[in-house]
């Protein structure tokens, strides 16, 4: 009786305890089911300011959860997604973004990759361009002869 | 001969760029700039720590003279540190300093400036983030340097050292004054 006692108690620790963990970072409930999933991708997509790499969605830092705040709130107020990040850049700086913005600042960073796969495709193309036009050159007669000449020695050995 | 050389141009692009990205690794994430840099204090309507019916706004800051503003909170153990600096600033550089009582509550906010001196004019009262998260506050203690027209000029994340006292905070307080 006692063991089941202690048993029992134990499982409804453990229980609460999970609860308690749970409440590290706020559930939200939405009506608008397209709302839901702008939240869920504004908070994911942005990067917790105190935290070396943690998108605030999971993250219990105050800081992110004072964001995870105004986002809701913004949302409610009816502003864009695009003016809601904005909003956030103004204060917290391109840090805070997984992606940053397309600017000309940023322009290195973008175009870097692409850039690079342009200049291999050229050097690709000039590498087949140039053994082509060396296979295509036919031999003159003098190396036609030495050509033959060696094959023959071949032959005969 | 020369042709060969161009064969260890990718060798070479690769080590530069090795070089640089090595160089990321030692930076610090947190020496960033704020995003208010060279930008005008943020708008704010708040009580003062000192007097709950005072309210204060943006115009602390237009008052013609240089300002430091210090982010601090009692249960942050670094503002405890930073506090012989700060008063140091205050009384024997002459540098204007104004508070703003983070995350806390009123009676701890002065129990600490009871304990620990206090080198601010005035202290902002700010119990729910509001000035922070206007400012991009993510941990205290935060430091910045107002000029004379309200202009943020300089930020500083963290702990003030009395080296970087010397090294940093006094030579921008020259610059700005």
């Amino acid at each position: 009786m006692a063991l089941i006692r202690t048993l029992l108690t134990t499982l409804v620790l453990l229980l609460v305890a999970g609860t308690v963990q749970a409440a590290g970072i706020e559930v939200r409930e939405f009506d608008d089911p397209v709302m839901e999933q702008r939240y869920r991708s504004l908070t994911a997509s942005m990067r917790c300011p105190t935290c070396e790499n943690q998108a605030i969605n999971d993250s219990d830092a105050p800081v992110s959860a004072d964001m995870r705040d105004r986002i809701y709130l913004l949302l409610q107020e009816g502003v864009s997604d695009i003016e809601i990040r904005d909003h956030m850049v103004q204060r917290f700086g391109d840090y805070i973004l997984y992606n940053p913005r397309l600017e000309g600042r940023t322009f290195l960073l973008w175009g870097l990759p692409a850039g690079l796969v342009v200049l291999g495709a050229i050097v690709v193309v000039l590498i087949v361009r140039s053994r082509k036009t060396a296979s295509a050159q036919a031999l003159s007669e003098e190396e036609r002869a030495r050509l033959q000449a060696l094959i023959n020695r071949e032959r005969t050995e | 001969m020369k042709r060969r050389l161009l064969l260890l141009l990718p060798l070479i692009g690769f080590l530069a760029l090795s070089l640089f990205l090595y160089q990321g690794l030692s930076l610090n994430p947190f020496h960033r700039e704020s995003a208010l840099m060279a930008r005008d204090f943020p708008e704010f309507d708040l009580a003062t720590l000192e007097d709950p019916e005072r309210r204060v706004d943006r115009s602390l800051f237009t008052t013609g003279e240089l300002t430091l503003v210090n982010v601090w909170g009692e249960w942050c153990p670094e503002c405890k540190r930073e506090m012989p600096q700060l008063l140091d600033l205050a009384h024997h550089h002459g540098v204007r300093m104004v508070g703003i009582s983070w995350k806390d509550t009123r009676e701890k906010g002065l129990g600490f400036l009871e304990e620990f001196g206090n080198p601010f004019e005035i202290n902002v009262f700010d119990p729910d983030n509001e000035l922070g998260f206007e400012l991009g506050v993510f941990g205290a203690p935060e430091s910045f340097l107002v000029d004379a027209d309200g202009v943020i000029r300089y930020h500083h994340v963290g702990y003030i050292s009395p080296g970087e006292v010397r090294d940093k905070i006094l030579p921008e307080v020259e610059k700005w004054r």
